[in-house]
């Protein structure tokens, strides 16, 4: 059974900048658990010849031509912005 | 609206003596990391034009903005450009480079992360030889390899500072450019080094046409590690972070007031903390400041919407073919000829070319370059338009000429169809016959001044020189005047 401790859980959810209740830690405990205990299923075989996957695809080199094409109208732009100042999108202060 | 950006003063370390480094007893450890933004026509991953001066998120598209589903194509000569670049710093082009996102949360950056690279960048393991008064030294390349660019976040508050703000404006343009970010090994250890290779590597970039690496426009930055550690020991001491240093200079002081602020805390026994030193907080823009335990950790993993970059030998010796001499051969090369500085001038300038053009028309070798490390630099002439013939007859005509009759040319030698022809007419003058007759009536009309000087006041000598000067409207040869204003007192 992988674990994952409480303080990993936090860890992770500050480098998100993600507040979590202490119910929410225990739920996500538990499932990061489960996801790792899952993919570790992996490291059952010996794959000390395999090298590294960076992509399941056989293909490489997959590229444009530093061609311009055209952007986005700003309304299309702004559509789902919570918040617009001027031409700006806007934020809490960071 | 008040418009301020950054939180921190600049570093004030004091008075910068350099105790105990004049012993030798302390050994600088200076490595440099410097992005530079490549200016090809469409951003790194969508096609949004890659340029100043749009209107506000004008350049951006579902990829740049992160919209959903958006998928990232990589620009093809970005990475043309990077492999380039590599070459030019005799890095290992790798067989294969990977993507990787770099995860963090911000307001400068839609997605969430960062594309860029991490365990197998594009190039690695390189060198570039910074030529010295002392020789070549040779600072090592860990990696040069291609992410994207931040956007531009300006910070507003209400009032006053910016301790009070109350929201961040993002502007997407930026976001999504292709940027290289270049880390060098630990291997310099003086500042002067460090300026040096910052030139050279800057005038390198550009004359690879993959970048203005404007320091004043942000299309070059750098960030410089330093520590220090007892002279012949090879441990790394805790090391600070210089950052948004604007100039090449202002970095080079920044680095030599660190170091004696290191050697400072260690002689009086105590412990360099790991920190990052702002300077310029008006440039300063990203990344956030994380708490320490959060540095580094960035969850860095392959970037699953990109396949690997294979560049293969054919595209590698096509760009290898490219390139022409870079700039640290050619100020070794013109170093036989001139002094190391000049040399260093005239490259690091762009004027080295102009100056062989100009040295190949007949112009003395010496007279030309301080020329154009003077004249030709102040009137701010692009070397690119001048008729390297016409400069080199005005060059070697230069004391023959008017002054003012040379300053003129010399403003218009970047002209459409230039000739100097018109002013080396212009013949100075040095004849005695002539220049006596103007000289003794300002004598004349100085009785004061001429006393003064005869009984001992030589000062004086410059002001009977520059009133001949003004008479004769800059035509006269100022070594004959002097000698003849001398002569007649
Ligand atoms: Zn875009």
């Amino acid at each position: 059974m992988a674990r994952i401790t409480r303080d990993e859980v936090l860890h992770v959810a500050r480098l998100a900048r993600i507040e979590l209740s202490d119910d929410e830690v225990a739920k996500f405990q538990e499932q990061l658990a489960n996801i790792l205990e899952a993919v570790s299923k992996v490291s059952e075989l010996d794959l000390s010849d395999v090298p590294p996957t960076a992509h399941p695809l056989e293909i490489a080199n997959a590229w444009a031509e530093d061609v311009p094409r055209d952007c986005l109208p700003l309304d299309e732009v702004f559509a789902n912005a919570p918040d617009r100042d001027g031409d700006y999108f806007r934020t809490p202060p960071a | 609206m008040t418009t301020g950006v950054g939180s921190t003063e600049p570093e004030k370390s004091g008075g910068a003596d350099l105790r105990g480094a004049g012993a030798g007893s302390w050994e600088p450890v200076i490595g440099l990391e410097i992005h530079v933004q490549l200016k090809t026509e469409t951003k790194m991953f969508c096609r949004c034009r890659n340029g100043f001066g749009g209107e506000p998120n004008s350049q951006t598209c579902p990829v740049c903005l992160a919209f959903p589903g958006a998928l990232p194509v990589p620009n093809r000569r970005a990475i043309e450009e990077t492999i380039k670049l590599g070459l030019a710093l005799d890095c290992t082009i790798a067989e294969r480079a990977v993507f990787h996102r770099k995860n963090y949360f911000y307001p400068d950056n839609p997605k969430a992360y960062q594309i860029s690279q991490y365990d197998e960048p594009l190039c690695a393991r390189g060198h570039l030889d910074v030529p010295t008064e002392h020789g070549v030294t040779r600072i090592g390349i860990t990696r040069a390899h291609l992410e994207e660019d931040a956007a531009k976040n300006v910070h507003v508050a209400a009032s006053g500072r910016i301790h009070g703000a109350t929201a961040t404006l993002v502007d997407f343009n930026r976001c999504g450019t292709p940027l290289v970010e270049i880390v060098t090994e630990p291997d310099i250890h003086d500042a002067e080094t460090a300026k040096r290779f910052l030139q050279l590597l800057r005038q390198t970039v550009v004359e690879l046409e993959l970048s203005d690496a404007e320091l004043e426009h942000g299309s070059m930055r750098f960030d410089v590690n330093v520590s220090v550690r007892p002279a012949g020991s090879d441990e790394l001491r805790t090391r600070t972070e210089l950052k948004n240093m604007n100039s090449f200079s202002f970095a080079a002081k920044g680095i030599e007031r660190e170091i004696a602020r290191q050697i400072r805390i260690y002689e009086d026994g105590g412990v360099v903390e790991q920190e990052t030193l702002h300077f310029d907080p008006a440039h300063e823009e990203s990344p956030p400041l994380r708490s320490k335990e959060e540095a580094q950790d960035y969850r860095y993993f392959p970037e699953p919407d990109l396949v690997p970059v294979e560049p293969g030998k054919d595209l590698v010796d096509r760009l290898r073919a490219t390139l022409q001499v870079l700039p640290g051969a050619r100020i070794t090369r013109i170093a036989e000829t001139l002094s190391f500085y000049d040399a260093d001038v005239l490259v690091t300038g762009g004027l080295d070319r102009l100056w062989t053009s100009l040295v190949d028309a007949g112009a003395d070798p010496k007279e030309a370059a301080n020329v154009l490390a003077n004249q030709f630099v102040a009137a701010g002439i692009d070397p690119g338009t001048v008729d390297a013939g016409e400069l080199a007859k005005l060059v070697s005509a230069r004391a023959e000429i008017p002054r003012a009759a040379f300053d003129e040319a010399l403003a218009k030698v970047g002209e459409r169809g230039f000739s100097a022809d018109p002013y080396l007419e212009q013949k100075v003058v040095a004849d005695t016959a002539e220049l006596d007759p103007i000289i003794q009536r300002i004598i004349d009309a100085n009785p004061a001044q001429a006393e003064q000087y005869r009984s001992g006041k030589e000062g004086l000598l410059g002001f009977f020189v520059g009133r001949v000067m003004k008479e004769t409207g800059g035509s006269a040869d100022p070594r004959v005047v002097n000698e003849r204003v001398r002569a007649l007192l």
